[in-house]
């Protein structure tokens, strides 16, 4: 049976059945408890799992990620929620400088299963420190996994597959997208893909446009709108550490052009890795270079410009048209 | 533990603080409006200053529900209502002498106004046309800060600025004030700011307001001691205040700035209050408090305790009330008038100022997005 949620919503059931599945599961952060977090994605959970498993934390984000850290080597699997993207950096530190390298430092004694949930992105009007786009920060730092779901049916599974997994995961949730609804298939018992894979997630010919997270609804809304004018294949990379590229290559390699969206700026970020990726592996099938469509490299602006900051259906259009007009 | 002594037994995890004990603080002004004596502060007012202080308090409150008024109206993105803190910001922010520089959170909207700057300057922030965007050096008053805790080690360093400068012990002295809140007294900055300014003796008044709590989390998910308490353990003195009192805010504060003015270095004030409206304009508190709580705060009110003085003094009469309420009022039309007159920022603006210099990628980038911008020129777009 498949239910019809918001992405937030099969955010919320998906820890529901993490924190029901292990009981070592624990959910930590900001107001998460009473409240629900300010998104409400754990709404609930304290009230059905009480204030030992699911806890409200000083506010402190060194200190969540710090002790989660802690937990973690006592055996417990942390689920971390930080409140807003811009409001991670306080735990960086503890981040890139423990929480990745754990693992490797003590020769896989020590694992991480620690997840860290972070509401990403733009385009919801608000004030700074509220719509930034930091992943590549985490996929650049080895010993990390990075994923950002973009529906609600791979915000169930995928959030699920991130607390069952032993490696730390910093795990993007599109704020703008979470009150977009879709099919959830909650009586299924095992995902269908595992977390690490990229997915078609619309077929086409003339064009492969790459995206994650929330500009992967923006880019198949430009497919929608090109529609028996150009046929553009829509990848959702799922995953963006590591990357698995394989579903691109082969993409690129029937279309012969690639689009990178995302919201974050392009300067070393996201694209620039696909980019350089796909040209190694598909130099003689490119008919124009590998084009980015993203945010500028600029702090993410005040709300009243943030339309124009942020890459939308017309921005990914203009990139279609330049690799066509190569 | 002795043998046969038994451990108290724990039942959870999550030690429970227990109910917080009538908190003792400085109090110059009851909540019915009667004068009291405190045996270390007091005030000197004249009848006028007494009407002045009054006038802003309601200038100040009225102008914050224009504010929450323009945000229900989606002229503004978010508010941070500083509803039922009046006092803690009208006490501090007269306290202050001219030379005096503040590092605010988002909230001080009261303080900003007593600096004498006008209440518009901080709502292109919330209306979202820019971020805040003021000199700070100009106004005395630095850029509202939204990262918490952030602007404490701000403070401090601009504090020990004044104290290279030798404006500390003269009679230009002068002391600066980081504003926070209970909840960002769990963070790692606010606790570098105390071991700074306590080691550098910098002439700085940590002003914290403990509106009791931080979006959904009450006090006790960030302290088991009362906060000034944790003042002792850093080197210098804390002390609580009745945050409702605007006597009692103004004397403590005053205080401590002319300590930090004089070279003695750094004071904590945990100014008891209570937020009476919502976290901002996104919050919903009927999730996480009760409606008794804030009735019963809703007896300390900052204001009406101010006025009840004024009639029981006879310092003022209803024809001084109506026209305090008037003349907020009309401030508050104005306020509003202003801000629907805010025009959007040029999307090209977007560029400007990250760097000093501009950059040759954001040269690019501008001239590549103008083109774009006029490639709708004409269109219907
Ligand atoms: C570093 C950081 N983490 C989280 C937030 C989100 N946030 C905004 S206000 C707030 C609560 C602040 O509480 P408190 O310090 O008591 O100040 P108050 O808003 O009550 O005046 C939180 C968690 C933030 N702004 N910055």
């Amino acid at each position: 049976m498949t239910e019809t949620l918001t992405l937030g919503k099969a955010l919320n059931v998906g820890l529901r059945r993490s924190l029901e599945a292990d009981d070592k599961v624990l959910i930590m952060g900001e107001d998460v408890g009473k409240l629900g977090g300010v998104f409400r994605i754990t709404d609930g959970l304290q009230k059905d799992f009480g204030e030992d498993r699911v806890i409200d934390t000083p506010l402190a984000e060194s200190g969540i990620i710090g002790t989660a850290v802690g937990l973690a080597i006592r055996g417990y699997r942390p689920v971390c929620e930080i409140q807003f993207d811009g409001f991670v950096y306080p735990a960086y530190d503890q981040i890139v400088s423990q929480v990745a390298k754990m693992t490797y430092r003590s020769r896989g004694k020590v694992k991480m299963p620690i997840v860290i949930r972070i509401p990403f992105g733009g385009g919801i009007g608000a004030v700074e420190h509220h719509s930034e786009s930091p992943e590549a920060y985490f996929a650049h730092t080895a010993g990390l996994k990075v994923v950002s779901c973009s529906n609600p049916n791979d915000a169930y599974w995928m959030i699920q597959q991130a607390v069952a997994s032993d490696d730390p995961i910093v795990f993007l949730e599109p704020k703008r997208r979470y009150w977009e609804k879709g099919e959830v298939d909650t009586d299924a018992t095992a995902p269908s893909f595992p977390l690490h894979s990229a997915r078609v997630v619309r077929p086409g010919t003339d064009c492969t446009v790459v995206a994650y997270g929330p500009m992967v609804r923006t880019a198949l809304d430009a497919a929608t709108a090109v529609d028996g004018e150009r046929s553009l294949e829509v990848i959702d990379l799922r995953s963006l550490s590591p990357l698995d590229l394989g579903p691109v290559y082969e993409s690129v390699r029937r279309t012969g052009r690639l689009i990178v969206v995302h919201e974050a700026p392009s300067n070393l970020g996201m694209g620039a890795e696909v980019a350089a990726r796909v040209t190694e592996h598909c130099f003689y099938s490119l008919e124009a270079p590998v084009l980015r469509v993203t945010g500028f490299n600029t702090p993410y602006p005040a709300a009243r410009v943030e339309e124009e900051y942020l890459p939308d259906l017309d921005r990914v259009l203009d990139g279609v048209d330049r690799t066509f007009g190569w | 533990m002795a043998k046969g002594d038994t451990a108290p037994a724990r039942t959870r995890t999550t030690r429970r603080a227990k109910p917080a004990p009538a908190p003792e603080f400085v109090q110059l002004l009851t909540p019915e409006g009667e004068r009291v004596d405190h045996p270390s502060y007091t005030v000197d007012f004249t009848d006028e200053d007494y009407r002045g202080l009054y006038r802003d308090l309601v200038t100040v409150r009225r102008l914050d529900a224009e504010a929450t008024a323009l945000q229900r109206q989606g002229e503004l993105g978010i508010w941070a209502s500083l509803l039922g803190q009046e006092a803690a910001q009208v006490g501090s922010g007269r306290a202050l002498q001219p030379q005096d520089m503040v590092f605010p959170t988002y909230r001080e909207h009261g303080v900003l106004y007593c600096r004498g700057i006008d209440p518009i300057m901080p709502l292109s922030l919330f209306r979202g046309v820019d971020q805040g965007a003021w000199d700070p050096n100009e106004f005395k008053f630095n850029m509202y800060t939204i990262v918490i805790g952030a602007q404490t080690l701000h403070a401090t360093g601009y504090a020990m600025g004044v104290a290279k400068d030798g404006k500390v012990g003269g009679p230009d002295g002068e002391a600066v004030v980081a504003y926070f809140g209970d909840g960002a007294t769990s963070q790692g900055d606010v606790n570098e700011a105390f071991v700074w300014s306590s080691v550098f003796n910098a002439p700085i008044v940590f002003f914290c307001q403990n509106n009791q709590y931080a979006i959904s989390e009450p006090l006790e998910r960030q302290t088991r001691v009362p906060l000034f308490q944790r003042a002792a353990g850093f080197g210098f003195p804390g002390i609580r205040v009745d945050g409702n009192d605007v006597l009692a805010v103004y004397a403590v504060t005053r205080d401590a700035l002319d300590n930090a003015r004089q070279g003695q270095g750094p004071t904590l004030i945990e100014a008891y209050t209570y937020r009476m409206g919502a976290h901002t304009t996104s919050d919903d508190p009927t999730r996480y408090r009760i409606a008794s709580e804030v009735e019963a705060w809703q007896a300390k009110d900052p204001v009406k305790r101010v006025r009840a003085f004024l009639e029981k003094q006879k310092l003022a009469d209803d024809a001084f009330f109506d026209e305090v309420d008037e003349a907020a009022r009309v401030q508050a039309v104005h306020l509003r008038e202003r801000v629907l007159d805010m025009p959007n920022p040029d999307p090209r603006t977007l560029f400007d100022h990250v760097y000093s210099e501009g950059s040759p990628l954001l040269d690019e980038e501008r001239e590549q997005f103008s083109a774009y911008l006029a490639s709708f020129e004409g269109s219907a777009h």
